[in-house]
Order: structure tokens, then C-alpha cells, then sequence
């Protein structure tokens, strides 16, 4: 099945994730990106998918340990490594962006500074030349006027401008794998498509594999090739991003689509998530059928799943 | 943990000097005024006298009891005032706003910008040494930031809207602070109310220390040390367990303070622990 | 930022003539003055002829909004009055004094920063250690200190017994013999310090920009230099410019203690002989040099904090 297809770029096996031994988190998750491709993580509040990113990253919080599992990247062991190797491969071949705009960058210092930071420890460069390929990775992110907003602060951007500059720094120094924690829901509805086109457009041309984490579908599908779907800290289903909308296999999936907002309709979203989700919730009870990880090729039960 | 092993120890710190306060009549061996003998001045620690005698021959152990009485009454009833002063005005500034709000936060920086022992020193010069004059100096000092945050908190619950909402039922005014703001500020003012009652010991000892405060031969730990420092040579403990005494006594109802404000507080908690 | 500077010294004049008020007003209360003490032995007509005439030429026999008047008038052109006790005019009596009172509070103030700061950024970077723990309980110590008790103990200890340093007296230019009082008076503000800037490294680690910094791929020396550092120096600038503001009234105990001849030595001197004017005229020095450093501190503030705007 897979022989036709390269060695993926990032292969998560298994991964559980919890606070102590009492508290889970993640309960099993698994599932592979391969180099240049877009893979969407979507879910609700709390479903764990930010987490699983933060895991990727090894940028989890004190009490949130892994608990078990493996994270591959490159065939490396992410988790088994010294945390110093690990240190140098983030930001230079995986990076990330927040969901906060805001409050993500450093109020104290200039944009072209906090830019340039990342040629200097990971290309070594001197300041001078850093601060000059600062202002061309403002350029590649299309933000008007880079010198003068390389020495401007970050109070005096706006959010999709700020989030443009979290979006250079992270593919500064081209990445093989950009993960995107919720990049635009905290900005305007009217920026959102600009933003996610640039990082779109970025990626494609560089090759950088995607990780995009977000609750909503529509953002992910303008951007991904394959979706998995989260639910309390499992994968419940995968699947091209094409036949999820007009197949969605698993009934958590179903009550995910049906909750969306849509325009025209009166009341969008409330009334048909809480009706869908109950139907889904009474499923669920009724059948124990939780969780199967549904994919094109047929149900296929998780390991550990039941427990 | 650590916070609640603090909040332990300053409980116990503040019960020990209560009790010591209370019970020194029953518990001192000497009286801290009439059992002067100048034969056996300046004797160190032994059974006779657990802290050794003073310039005058009297027990230091008795002394720090009754002294005591002195600290935690200036404590407790100033920092009581304070509450007091601090609660009214500012709630008061905080719900009807306008002028008044003004004058009251103005008042406030100033009283902020005047040291607190300055101004009690000018006051204590105005209505000469003794207790009840410690009491007003001091109830008069230290109620500012008690002020300040009554009024901050009067002001977000004014916000909140159920003051609104209480006033169309039609409640009073004198109701409305009485029920409805009152409590929800009882929290910080105690917690400010306790650390105030360290900062008032302190205080009150600064001042007797000064010869402004309690006059001997009445015991009071300031005046105490003041005395002491003429012996400091030859009878070095009887400077040495006043100020201990100063410094368990604020150290109790720091860590008490403390304790209280992290207990409020669920977000500095778990910052701090 | 001249328009700030301006500003805000406008904003302290209502402030100062308050003080001016306030402390008028209960001086005016006060049933003697250093007047009335001179005349403590017996009363005859020779005596209450001098005490007339005494209180006239102080004019204290004017009704007290008068007497506010001339005084504001007075302090308008820098006039501070004249001292009861040696007739020379106040301003005279406090200017010797200011100097070693500055000096005290820079020196107390820098020994708690070069013990304060680090000690609170140390136990920051470790939280809930045996380091941090220990560091917070010397805090707490440090502010339930009575510093002139504290002061007594050094005494006895460094100057007394080891004989190492002076116990009193101040010698222009002399080291030795501030290191005690200085010692002494910024227990205290150590101890805030620390706990300030424990505090305030805490709430920047957590903060969203150093994650981010960590996902950049810094390394732990460069992000604290580079990121939490600056950030929290405003919060320490702040802590220690209100201390030092503060740490002038602070040191009258301090002063006394160590026969250092400062403004809080001569307040405490001034009040027990009922000297009014110079009373009256060192608290509003105190109360100028709280607002001064207060406006220094923000504009401080103003200065590292490109988000503040000035003007």
C-alpha cells in the first residue's frame, strides 16, 4: 500500500500524552506526513490537536509529559533525542506558528531584530547581513514597506500584519515542516484568506510539509490534502480532504460538518451542532462503537482503543 | 506546599504572641515595672530570668510579655481604623463617582506620597507620646491602599452590572454597598488588613524606638531597644529578644498575609507554587 | 517628551500644596512650640513680655489662614521660613543635611539591588526548588525585619566587637562608615526586590513571546538575555525607583541609630524640640524628593517601553 509512496517526513506512532499517570490527554494517536504535503488536524476544543503540535515541537508545559509513544522525523527518533539535537532542529527544519498574534512576539524589540534572530543562530550570519535578509523575508510575506517595518515594533502592526511576520520567522530558514497552530482565528474574517493563501503559497514553493491544526474544516480544506479528525484525544478518522465532505465516514465527523456555520441558514451552527453532536453522543453510547479509526480502506480499530 | 507550611507557621507565630499577650499577667514571673532591683541589672539569660535583666534590674522575659499587649493592641486596632477609613472612602469614591471620587483619589496620592512614619511622627508631635495617641496617629496613616482597592474593586463590580440591576429593584444605596460590594472586598481588605497589622507593629515599635511612642517605664518593644542601646555592650540580650519578639510578631502576620492573599488568589497560587 | 517632562511636574504642585496644607494645618493644632518651651520655667511679666515678642516676630500671633498665606508666599520665592531654635533660616539647616541622606539611600538601594535582583531572578529560573523556597523565606524575613533592630545587631557584631567598622558619625567620602547603615536600611527593599523580581521572571517565562522564542530554537543563556531580561527590567526599574523614593522617610530610624546627620535625623530631632518650620520644611523636602523619583521612574518607563507614548 504504501510502497509507491516516499518515506513520510514526520511519522507520529502511538502517541499518548497526559498530566501524571492519572490524567490523558492524548490516548493513542497516530498517523504519518509525507514531505511537501499539507495534512490538516481538526477538531473541537480540547479534542488535543494543539497539543499534539506543542508534543511535535517538544514545547509541551510542565505537568503535560509524553507518555508513551514515538514521534519520527526524518527518520529521526524526536523523542529519544538529546534535547540539545532537538534544540537545533526547531526553527530550522521544523518550525510553528501560534494561534496569538498579539501576544506572540516580543513587545520590546523590532520586528527586523526578532526576524534576524533566526539567521543568527542558525545560519551563523552577522547581524548586519541578518537584518537584511529580515527585510527580504518581509518581502516574501508580502507585507508592504519592509524597511521601515522591520525597525517598527510590534504595537504598531496590525494582527494579519503580525501574523505575516510570526509566518517569516517561522520559514526563515525554509523549514521541511511548518506546523500552524490555529494561525488565523484570532484574526479578522477579512485577513484570514490572506494570510492562509500566503502560507499556502509559501509552502507549495519551498516544499514544506504543513501540519495545520484548526477546529474549522473550511480552512482546512482550502489548504490540505488529507484531514484527520479529533475527538478527546483520538484519531478518528483520515481521509483525502475531497471525500470528506461528501463522505464523511465516522459519525463524529458527520456532527463536526453539520455544525459548521453556514451562510443563508438562520441560526447557523447552534441549533445543528447540538442536535447533530446528541445524535452522534447517543450513538456512541449505545453502541460502544468508539473509537474506530475509519479510512478509505475500512474500519480499522485503534490500538488501544476500548481502554 | 511550601505556601501552606508559610501559612502554618505564621499561624502559629501570630497565636504564640496572642497568647503571650493575653496571658502575660498569669504567665510573667515579674512585674515589667515594679520589680526593678538594681542589684542583679544587667544579668544574662538563667533560670531567674529566662532573658536576662535590663539596665534597671528588670526581667526581660516579663517585659516582652507585657509588651506584647502593647504591639498587638496598636496592631490590631490601627490597622482596624485603617480598614475602616480605607473601606468607606473608597467604596464610597468607587460607587458615586464624580467629584467626590476625585477628591478621595486625590486625597490618596497624597497620603501616598507622605512616608507613612513621617506623617505619624508629625502627628505624634501634635498629640504628644502614650497609646491612644499611636492609635489615632497610625489609624490615620495607613489606610490608602485599602482605599485604592476598595475602590478598583467597587468600581469592576459597579461593572458587573448587578449593582444596576440591584438599584432598579430598587434597593438602596447604604443596601447596595451594605450587601452587594461588601462582601466581594472583604477578601483583599483582610489580606491588606493583615499585612497592615505587621507594618503597624513595626510602627508603633519605630516610633516608641524614637521616644515619640509608649514612654518607659510602660514596656514596649521599641522602647525597650531604645534602652538597650546603652547596654549593648555589656547586656547584649536585652537588645536581642525585643526586637526577636518585633521580628516573630511581623514575620507571623507577614507569612499570614501572605498565606491569605495566595488562598484568595487560585492564579498567583499556582504561579507561585 | 519635554511636553511629558512638563507635565508631569505641573501634576506634582497640587500634590505638594496639599502636603503644605495638611501639615500646616496640624502643626497649627500643636498648644506649644519650641517658643513656649523656651519659657518652660516660671512665668512672669519679663518672661511673657520676650514670648509676646517672640511670637510676634514669628509672626504667630497672626490667624492661621494668614499665617498659611505668608507661608505659601514664602515658599514661592524658596523661602522656607526660619528655624525657632537657631534663627537662621530653614533652608540653611536642611541643606547640609540632604547630601548624606541621598547618599544613604543610593547606597542601601544598590545593596539591595546587587543581592535583590539576582537572588529573585535565580530563584525564578528554578521554581518550587530548595533554591527558590530558601530565597523566598529570607524575603519574607527581610520584610518583617525590624531595621533598627537589625542595625543594633550589626552594630554590635561588626563595629563593637570585631571592630571592623565605625558605629557612627559620617565622614565625607568615607566608606566605612556607610556600609552599616546602608546594610541596615536596604534589608528591606532586598527583600521586595526579590520578590518583585522572582515574580515578574515568572509571569515572563510563561509569557506567549517566549514560547515562541523557544520555538525559534534559542537556547536558554540568549532567550533570558535576550528576551525575558529586558522584559522584566521595567518592572525592576519601576520597584526600585518607587523604593528609593520611598527609602528617605524609611531611614529616619536608620539615621538616628547610626548618628547619621541626614533629613531623617534632624526631622526626629526637630519634632521632639517642636521647631516647626524646619519640621515642616524637611517633610516637604521628603515628600519633593518621593514625587521627583517618582517622575524619574516614569519616564524611565517611558524611554524602554516602545509601547508607551510620551507627549
Amino acid at each position: 500500500m504504501s510502497d509507491l509512496l516516499p518515506d513520510p517526513i514526520l511519522s507520529v506512532r502511538d502517541l499518548r500524552l497526559g498530566i501524571g499517570s492519572s490524567h490523558r490527554i492524548l490516548h493513542g494517536v497516530s498517523f504519518d506526513i509525507l514531505p511537501g504535503e499539507a495534512y490538516g488536524l481538526v477538531g473541537e476544543s480540547g479534542s488535543g490537536k494543539s497539543v499534539t503540535g506543542l508534543a511535535i515541537m517538544g514545547l509541551l508545559k510542565r505537568p503535560l509529559t509524553v507518555t508513551g509513544g514515538t514521534i519520527h522525523f526524518q527518520g529521526r527518533d524526536l523523542l529519544g533525542m538529546r534535547p540539545r539535537e532537538r534544540r537545533q532542529l526547531r526553527g530550522d527544519r521544523i518550525a510553528m506558528v501560534f494561534q496569538e498574534p498579539m501576544t506572540a512576539l516580543n513587545p520590546l524589540v523590532t520586528i527586523g531584530r526578532q526576524i534576524a534572530e533566526m539567521f543568527v543562530i542558525h545560519r551563523g550570519m552577522g547581524w548586519p547581513e541578518a537584518r537584511r535578509k529580515a527585510v527580504e523575508a518581509l518581502e516574501s510575506v508580502r507585507v508592504p514597506a519592509p524597511e521601515e517595518r522591520a525597525r517598527a515594533y510590534p504595537h504598531q502592526l496590525s494582527g494579519g500584519m503580525r501574523q505575516r511576520v510570526m509566518i517569516a520567522i517561522a520559514l526563515a530558514c525554509r523549514p521541511d515542516l511548518l506546523i500552524a497552530d490555529e494561525p488565523t482565528t484570532a484574526l479578522d474574517v477579512t485577513v484570514q484568506a490572506g494570510v492562509l493563501e500566503l502560507m499556502a503559497d509559501l509552502c507549495r514553493a519551498e516544499g514544506t510539509a504543513v501540519l495545520l491544526v484548526s477546529h474549522d474544516l473550511g480552512v482546512i480544506a482550502n489548504m490540505c490534502q488529507r484531514v484527520g479528525v479529533m475527538d478527546r484525544g483520538r484519531l478518528v478518522e483520515e481521509q483525502d480532504t475531497r471525500n470528506i465532505f461528501t463522505n464523511p465516514l465516522h459519525p463524529y465527523t458527520r456532527g463536526l460538518l453539520a455544525s459548521r456555520p453556514r451562510l443563508g441558514s438562520r441560526e447557523p451552527g447552534q441549533r445543528g451542532r447540538l442536535t447533530e453532536l446528541e445524535e452522534v453522543v447517543a450513538a456512541k453510547d449505545r453502541g460502544r462503537d468508539m473509537p474506530t479509526l475509519i479510512t478509505p480502506r475500512g474500519p480499522r480499530l485503534v490500538e488501544g482503543a476500548g481502554a | 506546599m511550601v505556601l501552606r507550611f508559610n501559612f502554618t507557621l505564621g499561624l502559629v507565630l501570630v497565636v504564640l504572641v496572642v497568647l503571650g499577650a493575653i496571658l502575660a499577667g498569669h504567665v510573667a514571673p515579674y512585674d515589667p515595672i515594679m520589680d526593678a532591683d538594681l542589684m542583679s541589672s544587667e544579668m544574662p539569660p538563667s533560670w531567674e530570668h529566662w532573658m536576662g535583666t535590663d539596665g534597671q534590674g528588670r526581667d526581660v522575659f516579663s517585659r516582652v510579655l507585657y509588651g506584647a499587649r502593647v504591639s498587638l493592641t496598636v496592631g490590631l486596632i490601627s490597622q482596624l481604623i485603617n480598614s475602616v477609613i480605607g473601606t468607606s472612602l473608597g467604596v464610597s469614591a468607587g460607587y458615586f463617582g464624580g467629584w467626590w471620587d476625585d477628591f478621595v483619589n486625590g486625597l490618596t496620592n497624597v497620603m501616598l506620597a507622605i512616608p507613612s512614619l513621617v506623617f505619624a511622627l508629625a502627628i505624634m508631635a501634635v498629640l504628644g507620646p502614650g497609646l491612644p495617641s499611636l492609635l489615632i496617629a497610625l489609624g490615620l496613616t495607613n489606610w490608602s491602599w485599602t482605599c485604592r482597592i476598595a475602590r478598583s474593586s467597587t468600581l469592576s463590580l459597579k461593572n458587573q452590572g448587578f449593582v444596576q440591576a440591584a438599584k432598579t429593584a430598587g434597593f438602596g444605596d447604604l443596601n447596595i454597598m451594605r450587601t452587594q460590594i461588601l462582601p466581594n472586598i472583604l477578601g483583599p481588605v483582610l489580606v491588606i488588613a493583615t499585612l497592615g497589622i505587621g507594618g503597624a507593629v513595626l510602627s508603633e515599635a519605630a516610633l516608641s524606638f524614637l521616644g515619640v511612642g509608649i514612654r518607659p517605664p510602660q514596656p514596649s518593644w521599641g522602647n525597650m531597644l531604645s534602652d538597650a542601646r546603652e547596654l549593648i555592650r555589656t547586656a547584649p540580650w536585652a537588645a536581642i529578644f525585643p526586637g526577636l519578639a518585633i521580628f516573630a510578631t511581623v514575620l507571623g502576620f507577614n507569612l499570614l498575609g501572605d498565606g491569605l492573599r495566595d488562598m484568595l488568589d487560585p492564579h498567583m497560587r499556582t504561579r507561585k507554587a | 517628551m519635554m511636553r511629558f517632562i512638563l507635565r508631569r511636574t505641573l501634576q506634582m504642585i497640587p500634590t505638594m500644596l496639599a502636603v503644605v496644607l495638611i501639615i500646616f494645618v496640624i502643626f497649627s493644632v500643636v498648644p506649644g512650640s519650641f517658643i513656649t518651651s523656651l519659657m518652660s520655667e516660671g512665668r512672669n511679666a519679663t518672661n511673657a513680655q520676650v514670648l509676646t515678642h517672640l511670637n510676634e516676630q514669628f509672626g504667630l500671633d497672626q490667624p492661621l489662614l494668614v499665617r498659611l498665606w505668608n507661608y505659601l508666599w514664602g515658599l514661592a520665592h524658596f523661602d522656607l521660613g526660619i528655624s525657632y531654635r537657631t534663627r537662621e533660616p530653614v533652608w540653611n539647616v536642611i541643606e547640609p543635611r540632604l547630601w548624606p541622606s541621598i547618599k544613604l539611600a543610593l547606597c542601601a538601594m544598590g545593596f539591595a539591588a546587587v543581592v535583590g535582583i539576582p537572588l529573585g531572578f535565580l530563584a525564578a529560573l528554578k521554581p518550587g526548588s530548595v533554591f527558590d523556597s530558601g530565597t523566598m523565606v529570607v524575603a519574607v524575613s527581610g520584610l518583617s525585619l525590624p531595621e533598627f533592630w537589625f542595625g543594633l545587631l550589626l552594630m554590635y557584631v561588626f563595629a563593637l566587637n570585631l571592630g571592623w567598622l565605625p558605629s557612627f558619625g559620617y565622614q565625607p567620602g568615607s566608606i566605612r562608615h556607610i556600609i552599616l547603615p546602608a546594610i541596615a536600611l536596604g534589608v528591606s527593599p532586598m527583600a521586595l526586590l526579590a520578590r518583585t523580581t522572582r515574580a515578574g521572571v515568572l509571569d515572563v517565562m510563561n509569557a506567549d513571546f517566549v514560547r515562541t522564542a523557544r520555538a525559534k530554537g534559542l537556547a536558554e543563556p540568549r532567550l533570558v538575555r535576550s528576551h525575558v531580561a529586558r522584559n522584566v527590567l521595567v518592572l525592576i526599574l519601576t520597584t526600585m525607583g518607587l523604593q528609593i523614593g520611598a527609602l528617605m522617610g524609611q531611614a529616619i530610624v536608620v539615621e538616628k541609630l547610626f548618628s547619621w546627620p541626614g533629613i531623617g535625623s534632624l526631622l526626629v530631632d526637630s519634632v521632639s524640640v517642636r521647631d516647626i518650620p524646619v519640621v515642616q520644611g524637611a517633610v516637604l523636602v521628603i515628600v519633593l524628593w518621593f514625587l521627583v523619583i517618582n517622575m524619574l521612574v516614569d519616564i524611565t518607563y517611558a524611554l524602554i517601553d516602545p509601547r508607551i507614548k510620551v507627549g
